[in-house]
């Protein structure tokens, strides 16, 4: 395909994308336990507090629920996103998911740890806590494998990735079987949830997401080069320690505070990392920007499906990201859409 | 090219009749000392407990030449634990180098065919929903079995969606990572919306023992490993040439699409044979094919050596466990805590040994 053709189809599909996020949005404060009406919605987002109980009640359901999460949503998703589409990068692995640099493990260890150790029961102390704790695991994993002369090699960094990973999950395991507060948390924290989080979180979040981001977009053009192998990219002038020490932080940034914000949410890196190759091709800066609209919109509509499905009960968003998004995945895989990194 | 007369190094080859392999002294060396550190942890394992037996008693009643008390000690109390430790390292271990070497992804694992996946999602829902259907499979046919089923349904499955004339590494790895996530968040979900008793019950189960293991269940996981080994064994010969890739393979005259197809199919069976004796015990067969090709110097995992060190690993880690830790903990997690910064420490030493 000649390369000028390329270029506005694949500007035009970022527009798309950009539209389906934004009706997504607006229809995420709709939906709920208590559907609401357009003009409802509206009211909610913009009129001044009155003496109307009914309105008032609508005006607090979406600015304290539904705004929160429609946010979380969206920034956690492109996180994710970016994310699952750096680390298939860096690695040069298909089925490296955000969750390897043992950031996912750390969250998780450090969540235990809170609630075993300090007592913590509340989502919302946790949280820093998850963040420390997969900025921890994710800087010790990437210094291992930085030791000596390999200078973060792809195949090393995964490796000392799972073995960390094996090993705190064996530690937060052993914590949980002998401490049933633990377990209890660890089990609603696992499922990955979009809800039950204010702003009083979202904004330090989406600073560091913000932060991550800006890394990751200075680090596109050299994933490309260093995707033509270690010594094409040399000779091509690309400086291949710092990029991928740039480009591993950027990973943890966006990675880490999604996963201190909602849990573990496994999957949805992955995923839409292959999809958005499958529709940009293998040039990252597209990818990489088609990766992260993609996650926000499945995060943001898996959200959605879970308040409906068993309502009045939620299904949390981590859980239908893979429930939904797999099935669809394999048949993409299975159609033979989806071609090797 | 400049003229350089360059005589690579290559190991030296070795001709029986019609057999021939190549002499990799360091492999040899490496895959006995596995296999006499594996005998050694094993009967040690067997001689302590509650009633210690002296090492040579224990060798001795192995062998057939105990006095009663030693063979009922040994042969009914503590035998069935140390042979599931021992065949279910061997049977993760090899099942982990094949789908590595099948995938040519050294993050592959059983756990990507969906067999430990889908056993974990049957046994989690019979533990955690009461009543009904679920009382009675459970009832009928043990919460083991069931699993088992669901492990080898879900394995079978993955392979099903693989095969399109041939089974292909990148489409095995996705579709693999595809139904396990299914089965993860099914998982997932059980545990959120159970009672939180059944959810401590259901964990010790995710986490695998070998705590309890009978002569019955002990001696089916045995046969089948065995049965699978030979036909392993019997296919290696084709399946180093597969790593050189297909092209070539085919040139040197492998039936490249019907050995991966027989070995995946052999993997699939390993892992669940191992489910069966003990649980999934994760990151056995992930770890023990990555430990065992950086003690051996290998480029890809060898089989033998991978199914020691994951014997190795397993039993010694049940040893640590009974042994020398203050609380009761079942084998994976200390499988997990000893397997994984073994790993990173091999890794970090080749890293500082590297010269460029």
């Amino acid at each position: 395909m000649p390369k000028g053709a390329r270029g506005p189809r694949r500007g035009g599909g970022l527009a798309v994308l950009v539209l389906l996020l934004g009706l997504a949005a607006v229809a995420s404060l709709a939906v709920g336990a208590r559907s609401l009406s357009p003009s409802e919605v509206w009211h909610g987002l913009f009129a001044e507090p009155t003496a109307d109980q009914r309105l008032n009640e609508i005006r607090l359901i979406v600015q304290t629920v539904r705004v929160p999460r429609m946010v979380l949503a969206i920034v956690a998703g492109a996180a994710l996103g970016v994310g699952g589409a750096l680390i298939q990068g860096y690695t040069r692995n298909p089925i490296a998911d955000t969750g390897l640099l043992g950031i996912n493990a750390g969250a998780s260890f450090a969540v235990v740890f809170a609630i075993s150790v300090f007592g913590f029961a509340d989502p919302a102390q946790y949280v820093w806590f998850a963040l420390a704790g997969a900025a921890l695991a994710g800087a010790v994993v990437f210094g291992l494998a930085s030791l000596g002369r390999g200078a973060g090699n792809p195949l090393t960094l995964a490796l000392a990735g799972q073995g960390v990973t094996v090993f705190l999950t064996a530690m937060t395991t052993a914590v949980a079987l002998n401490d049933q507060a633990s377990l209890n948390a660890l089990r609603f924290w696992n499922s990955g949830s979009i809800s039950g989080v204010g702003f009083d979180v979202i904004w330090p979040v989406t600073g560091l997401i913000a932060a991550g981001l800006a890394l990751a977009t200075a680090t596109l053009p050299s994933i490309n080069l260093l995707n033509l192998g270690d010594d094409v990219a040399r000779g091509l002038g690309v400086d291949i320690a710092r990029s991928r020490i740039r480009g591993i932080a950027a990973i943890t940034l966006l990675a880490g505070a999604a996963t201190a914000a909602c849990g573990p949410i496994a999957f949805l890196g992955l995923m839409v990392a292959h999809v958005a190759r499958h529709l940009t091709g293998p040039d990252y800066r597209w990818l990489v920007p088609y990766a992260g609209l993609l996650g926000a919109l499945v995060l943001l509509l898996c959200d959605m499906v879970g308040r409906v499905v068993v309502r009045p009960e939620e299904l949390d968003a981590g859980v239908l990201v893979a429930l939904l998004g797999a099935p669809f995945f394999a048949a993409l895989v299975w159609r033979g859409k989806l071609k090797s990194a | 090219m400049s003229g350089l007369d360059v005589q690579p190094r290559v190991a030296a080859g070795v001709r029986f009749g019609r057999v021939s392999f190549v002499w990799r002294p360091r492999a040899v060396l490496v895959t006995a000392l596995l296999a006499a550190a594996t005998f050694a942890v094993f009967c040690v394992s067997v001689s302590i407990g509650d009633f210690r037996i002296s090492l040579p008693r224990v060798v001795a009643t192995i062998f057939g030449r105990g006095d009663p008390f030693d063979e009922f000690v040994v042969m009914d109390l503590r035998m069935p634990r140390a042979l599931a430790g021992l065949v279910v390292g061997i049977a993760m271990g090899v099942s982990g180098a094949l789908i590595q070497s099948l995938a040519r992804n050294p993050l592959a694992s059983p756990d990507i065919l969906g067999v430990t996946g889908g056993a974990s999602a049957v046994a989690v829902f019979l533990v955690t929903v009461s009543g009904g259907a679920s009382a009675a499979v459970a009832g009928t046919v043990g919460l083991s079995t069931a699993a088992l089923a669901g492990g080898l349904g879900t394995g079978l499955l993955v392979y099903a969606l693989t095969w399109r004339r041939g089974i292909d590494g990148f489409r095995l790895v996705l579709i693999g990572i595809s139904v396990s996530a299914v089965m993860q968040a099914l998982t997932t979900w059980l545990l959120a919306t159970a009672d939180i008793r059944d959810v401590a019950k259901a964990q010790a189960w995710l986490v695998g023992s070998l705590d309890n293991r009978s002569w019955e269940e002990v001696r089916i996981a045995f046969w089948c490993t065995l049965v699978l080994l030979v036909v392993v064994v019997s296919a290696a010969f084709q399946f180093k040439p597969l790593h050189l890739g297909d092209e070539v393979a085919a040139g040197l005259g492998v039936r490249y699409s019907a050995v991966r197809a027989v070995l995946m199919l052999c993997a699939v069976l390993l892992a669940g044979a191992a489910v069966s004796a003990a649980g999934p015990v994760p990151f056995v067969a992930l770890v023990a094919p990555q430990i065992a090709m950086r003690l051996v110097g290998s480029p890809t995992p060898p089989l033998a050596a991978s199914g020691l060190a994951g014997a190795l690993l397993l039993i010694g880690s049940d040893l640590v466990a009974r042994t020398a830790l203050p609380t009761a903990l079942p084998v994976g997690v200390v499988t997990a805590a000893i397997g994984g910064p073994f790993l990173v420490y091999l890794l970090v030493r080749a890293n500082l040994r590297r010269r460029t």
